[in-house]
């Protein structure tokens, strides 16, 4: 009886219950974050092979000074941008379409836009590999021939493919960043737009004025994800080019990178580092991007 | 959202789902991860319990081998009652499938009794103190009978740790209806420059041409080289990518191709659904491959039936080698395993016994590398190789049995062949760069780059 008592006391303490409520995050964040991280710390400075672990100094870091590294680290950048400049503007225009009362058919067109990211990757990759095809009959080679232009081996020079990756980026984000702008949109109060007619603002004008300044947060949210999704990006290159890697390193991004380094070639220590350097880069440019947007301002 | 919306949104949702589903078996048509066992029905004797079987579980990456395993287990139980095995085999995907042998052999947990490794996985498997057990009490007695290349591959410091399934001699198929056409005997092409004169001929008189060449693989250049005794990793594990030899093979193919005698292969490889398609349609009069591209003949290029010819390489000059051992998966044991004794008698049964050569060439398709079954008459049982092919397949074997030279895996193999698939080839071929220079510049930086 005493027992029982006590028992409710603990779970109803004001100093406990915090802790109970916040201990399943704390825990799966130290297994799966915080002592993965420390390991890999470890794993970078050591040449790890089966038996046979040993500190061998900077020297994984050093090997970082090769070709490859830096064509892995310049194809994540230009991927990024060329993201970012695609993947904000489409889908903040399309949402305004689809949350618009004049818009026809809504529903069939925010499914259709939605679809691709209920998709399986794996699917996509060799639907798009098919389509990006170097024969004449392929998807693309069709439409461009259509344009009066010849038919293209999309995947071995860079700047089709990645063209081609910059496709597939759109194809299956467009929809999850369409769906962020439309619950922004529907947050916006009716109001200001209504006043805004009676002080005989144009369509132009009130899209400018009132709804991209209240999207602000919404995009820097978009923009952040789409940031880390650039320098994160393996998927689309693995189904294009699969794992033999692409011709002269065309496709190769910085986690690719470490697949085939910690993977295919079982230096797992060398891909420790590149992990922690991507880590490191990842971690400056969205804090420059936020600095930049303002976000580390006083909150009024 | 209207009645109707849901409707659609529904009905496309469920449409998605189908063609998903559909989708998922491509994936090179492998069933990842499904565990099979041998089936219990020949334990005919009623005192046998499941108790007295031995588990053994064995990873592969195909699911032919996987079925191969499982008839040599169920041959096993029948020939051993008294020690019956219980085989328990696993098809995960190919990179999927060494990554997690890495990872398990790396932990110490988790590792099958036995594997399919890869051959240019293999030199991963060597790197540290090996993970694997070794083979040398049941490799060296066999020796003398076994194309002994195929087991050097996996072998380090004279210790055997694996033993390949199949030789993969190359060979050349000939389209036996364009050449008649153009009025060419395959037989007349006995050396690399008749491949030249005759290819002219055949290019002349059908508008096609005679051969074509991988665009971003290994299959072509390496089994060419392997002709003139060289290769692109040296016997001791240096790069030789810039071997005299090397380079005028390349050379030469470089020429083929601006001739327009030689194509590159559409989809830059001949194990591609575009090459295969165009193989097809009857689009190139031949190509050489390893023997176990025959069995993509017969099920990816159905309507070639009767019409593919197999041949002897042409060889580089009078007297050289006309075929080239390519391509191949291990069979290891991992030194996680319980019943080594056990796991070691299975393995020389299935792979080093002359019923298992045999069952190699029923069941897959594939050169036993036990090269006495080459003349078995069992071999010559029709089956569908020989309804496609026709029934000498093993004469040509035959005839170019002692003219294979091994090949080197060594640790920086990996590394060489993708700088191989993904520089030198694509430069050369799809860039029209000029091969000596880029075979040289490659192998420089390779060997700057390379421990």
């Amino acid at each position: 009886m005493h027992q029982k008592k006590s028992r409710f006391r603990i779970g109803n303490s004001q100093l406990i219950a915090p802790y109970i409520f916040v201990a399943p995050f704390i825990l799966s964040f130290i297994i799966f974050f915080s002592y993965p991280l420390f390991q890999a710390i470890l794993m970078s400075f050591q040449s790890v092979l089966p038996d046979q672990v040993t500190f061998i100094g900077l020297d994984n870091f050093k090997k970082l000074n090769n070709p490859s590294f830096y064509k892995a680290l310049y194809n994540n950048f230009r991927y990024t941008i060329y993201t970012v400049i695609v993947l904000i503007p489409i889908p903040l225009i399309l949402a305004v379409f689809l949350n618009s009362k004049m818009m026809r058919l809504k529903n069939m067109f925010r499914s259709a836009l939605f679809l691709p990211a209920l998709t399986s990757v794996a699917v996509a990759g060799i639907i798009f590999k098919l389509v990006f095809s170097e024969l004449d009959g392929a998807l693309m080679n069709t439409f461009i021939q259509w344009l009066g232009f010849d038919s293209q081996k999309w995947l071995y020079y860079p700047g089709l493919s990645m063209f081609a990756l910059v496709v597939i980026a759109t194809w299956r984000w467009i929809g999850i960043n369409i769906l962020y702008f439309l619950s922004a949109l529907q947050n916006i109060p009716k109001e200001l737009y209504e006043a805004a007619d009676i002080d005989g603002a144009g369509l132009f004008s009130k899209f400018y004025k009132i709804t991209v300044p209240l999207l602000k947060p919404i995009t820097i949210y978009v923009l952040t994800i789409t940031i880390y999704g650039g320098f994160a990006m393996f998927t689309e290159s693995y189904m294009l080019w699969g794992s033999r890697g692409s011709p002269q390193d065309i496709g190769l991004t910085m986690v690719g990178y470490i697949y085939q380094q910690g993977f295919q070639y079982f230096d797992l220590g060398f891909g420790s580092a590149i992990g922690l350097v991507l880590l490191v880069i990842t971690l400056g440019v969205s804090m420059i991007q936020l600095k930049f947007m303002g976000l580390f301002g006083k909150e009024d | 959202m209207s009645k109707k919306g849901n409707l659609l949104l529904s009905l496309i949702l469920a449409v998605s789902m189908i063609l998903t589903a559909c989708g998922s078996n491509n994936g090179g048509g492998n069933t990842p991860s499904t565990p099979t066992e041998t089936s219990n029905s020949n334990t005919e004797g009623e005192g046998k319990t499941e108790a007295e079987q031995t588990n053994l579980t064995l990873w592969t990456f195909v699911q032919q081998h996987a079925d191969f395993y499982l008839y040599m287990a169920d041959e096993w139980n029948q020939a051993n009652p008294d020690k019956p095995i219980k085989l328990v085999t696993e098809n995960i995907p190919y990179d999927e499938m060494h990554t997690r042998l890495l990872i398990a052999l790396q932990t110490k947990e988790g590792a099958p009794d036995l594997v399919d490794i890869e051959q240019s996985k293999f030199p991963n498997f060597m790197k540290g103190e090996v993970q694997l057990v070794e083979l040398n009490d049941v490799v060296e007695p066999e020796l003398s009978n076994i194309v002994k290349s195929r087991v050097d591959i996996y072998s380090q410091d004279g210790k055997y740790y694996g033993v390949d399934l199949h030789v993969g001699a190359t060979v050349m198929f000939y389209n036996k209806e364009i050449m008649d056409q153009a009025g060419v005997n395959p037989d007349d092409i006995k050396l690399w420059s008749d491949v030249e004169k005759y290819g002219k001929i055949v290019v002349e008189k059908t508008g096609k041409p005679f051969i074509t060449f991988e665009g971003a693989g290994n299959w072509s250049w390496w089994p060419a080289i392997n002709q003139l005794e060289s290769d692109q990793v040296s016997v001791d594990g240096k790069v030789m990518l810039d071997d005299e030899r090397n380079i005028r093979a390349m050379t030469f193919f470089k020429k083929l191709v601006d001739e327009g005698i030689a194509a590159i292969a559409p989809g830059a490889g001949h194990d591609t659904p575009e090459y295969k398609a165009y193989m097809n349609a009857e689009g190139a009069a031949s190509v050489f491959m390893p023997f176990w591209f025959m069995n993509r003949f017969t099920d990816e290029m159905p309507d070639l039936k009767g019409k593919i010819i197999i041949k002897p390489m042409p060889a580089w000059d009078e007297g050289g080698n006309r075929s080239a051992g390519m391509g191949g998966t291990g069979l290891s044991i991992t030194n996680q395993t319980k019943h080594l004794e056990l796991a070691k008698e299975f393995l020389a049964y299935s792979k080093l016994s002359k019923e298992g050569n045999i069952q190699v060439w029923k069941q897959l398709g594939m050169d036993p590398i036990r090269t006495e079954v080459w003349t078995d008459p069992a071999m010559s049982e029709p089956n569908k190789f020989t309804e496609y092919f026709g029934n000498d397949i093993f004469d040509t074997l035959l005839e170019v049995k002692d003219e294979i030279y091994p090949v080197n895996i060594r640790e920086i193999s990996p590394q060489v062949f993708d700088s191989v698939r993904n520089e030198i080839i694509p430069r050369i071929f799809q860039f029209g760069e000029d091969p000596e220079t880029v075979i040289k510049e490659e192998a420089d930086k390779l060997r700057k780059s390379l421990p």
